[in-house]
């Protein structure tokens, strides 16, 4: 049977991992080679990187700690942050990703999804929303989560599968850095528009967040988490120990 | 001498790392004759089954691939490159495979009787059934590998090597016959798991 996906995501700036509460005050944490070579090690089942940074030389430093994470970790490499056109895609997949998820590039241009899923095919290109609720709507957010684009985000997914999405990541701001479960209600309505992977982010604080996500929503494919891992709160060999003790599929 | 087979199709970064750790001695390439040196050859492949199939065609790569596979040359296909060795696949019209291994090609959702999502995307479990090829030597049955793919094998019972469940359906997961091995998954991005499928392959005469 297919399992659930555990994948911890390191935010990189300037070659280092850092993850920020809300998306703000940021604080770095250690290699990001090193952090991968662990968690792969431990049984993380897939690896998401974000490039954060905003200068060039940082963004040089990126895609040499991707090449030489790429080179070390065999496990499903995703990579997001500054993907805005093809040859943003090119950059990051000769380094060794496989898979790149767009953000902000796609809300700038649209078409970024298809063109980039006929190139590389549907399974390669990951969109990834910023969600959070506004006067009772779903509302995308750009530029890291700071930037209201007043667009509605099932819609937004929906036209993203159509044109050639493959997965989808949905990081809740409301629940993102607060530590109280991923946003269920958020990821349902997403489970009911589309049927490609979903990826849940943003609300992880304990072991019994992710046990009552895929409990309650059996459609997510995957639990994406930073800080709970990074931080050592929670071990993904006892994590996944505790899911397979609950009737859900992981892989150990 | 491993060559893996280099025609424009897919990313072989993480398969050229994966035989790199091995200490495999390995040359991407599509030089015809460098493949025909080699004494083992991947084929590799990720997109669509009529692009694909048409590249190898107009590099001339069809005609060696079996030639090569006919003299007993070690092959393994990965994903798509596993489909292509095949008769025929339904993929967006009819295009013929390699013909190495008997069987087509199909939609995973024709075999599902439940609903599933389209792509296969992610960890699955190994069936081998009744005998253990070799290539899984190193690997235990109900090991877990790394699968993407909308498409997949059928009617090639007496071929598969390995079936993974999806959807309500037994998916061919590994097919072989004779000398040319299959994968539909990734072992390139299968952890351990992959990395100990591929040591088998290096050590296959």
């Amino acid at each position: 049977m297919l399992t659930k996906r555990i994948i911890p995501c390191l935010d990189v700036r300037d070659g280092l991992v850092v993850k920020g509460v809300n998306f703000t005050g940021l604080k770095e944490i250690s290699s990001p080679v090193e952090l991968a070579k662990h968690y792969s090690d431990c049984g993380a089942d897939e690896l998401v990187f974000y490039d954060i940074t905003a200068s060039s030389d940082g963004r040089k430093l990126f895609t040499e700690i991707l090449t030489e994470t790429a080179k070390n970790v065999f496990i499903p490499l995703t990579v997001g942050g500054g993907i805005n056109s093809l040859n943003d895609f090119e950059r990051v997949l000769s380094c060794g990703a496989d898979k790149v998820s767009v953000n902000t590039g796609a809300i700038a241009r649209p078409e970024l999804i298809g063109e980039a899923a006929k190139v590389y095919g549907d399974q390669c290109v990951v969109l990834s929303v910023d969600i959070k609720r506004v006067d009772g709507a779903f509302h995308v957010f750009a530029k890291g989560g700071r930037v209201d684009t007043g667009i509605e985000a099932i819609g937004w997914i929906k036209r993203g599968v159509d044109s050639g999405a493959g997965e989808i990541v949905v990081n809740s701001i409301d629940t993102d850095g607060v530590k109280r479960g991923y946003d269920i209600e958020m990821l349902k309505c997403v489970c009911d528009a589309v049927s490609v992977p979903v990826i849940a982010s943003g609300g992880a604080g304990k072991t019994e967040d992710f046990i009552s996500l895929f409990k309650e929503e059996p459609r997510v494919d995957a639990a994406l988490a930073a800080s709970v891992f990074h931080f050592g709160e929670i071990e993904i060999k006892d994590l996944k120990r505790i899911m397979k003790n609950n009737n859900i599929c992981v892989r150990i | 001498m491993i060559a893996v087979v280099d025609y424009g199709v897919g990313n072989l970064f993480s398969l050229k790392s994966s035989f790199a750790v091995l200490g495999a001695d390995i040359c991407v390439t599509g030089d015809k004759e460098r493949i025909f040196a080699a004494e083992k050859i991947v084929l590799p492949g990720v997109g669509a089954f009529g692009d694909a199939a048409k590249k190898l065609k107009d590099e001339g790569l069809d005609a060696l691939l079996i030639g090569e596979a006919k003299k007993g040359k070690p092959i393994l296909g990965i994903c798509l490159g596993m489909q292509l060795l095949f008769d025929k696949s339904f993929e967006y019209g009819t295009h013929d495979g390699l013909g190495l291994i008997s069987g087509t090609v199909r939609p995973i959702a024709d075999l599902c009787d439940q609903e599933v999502k389209i792509p296969h995307m992610g960890w699955n479990s190994l069936d081998f059934g009744e005998t253990k090829h070799p290539i899984f030597k190193y690997i235990n049955e109900g090991d877990f590998v790394y699968f993407v793919h909308s498409f997949c094998a059928v009617n090639c019972e007496k071929s598969v090597i390995a079936s993974t469940r999806y959807g309500g359906a037994d998916i061919t997961a590994a097919a072989a016959f004779e000398n040319v091995i299959g994968c539909q998954f990734h072992p390139e991005k299968s952890g351990e798991t992959g990395l100990k499928i591929l040591k088998a392959f290096c050590e296959m005469e």
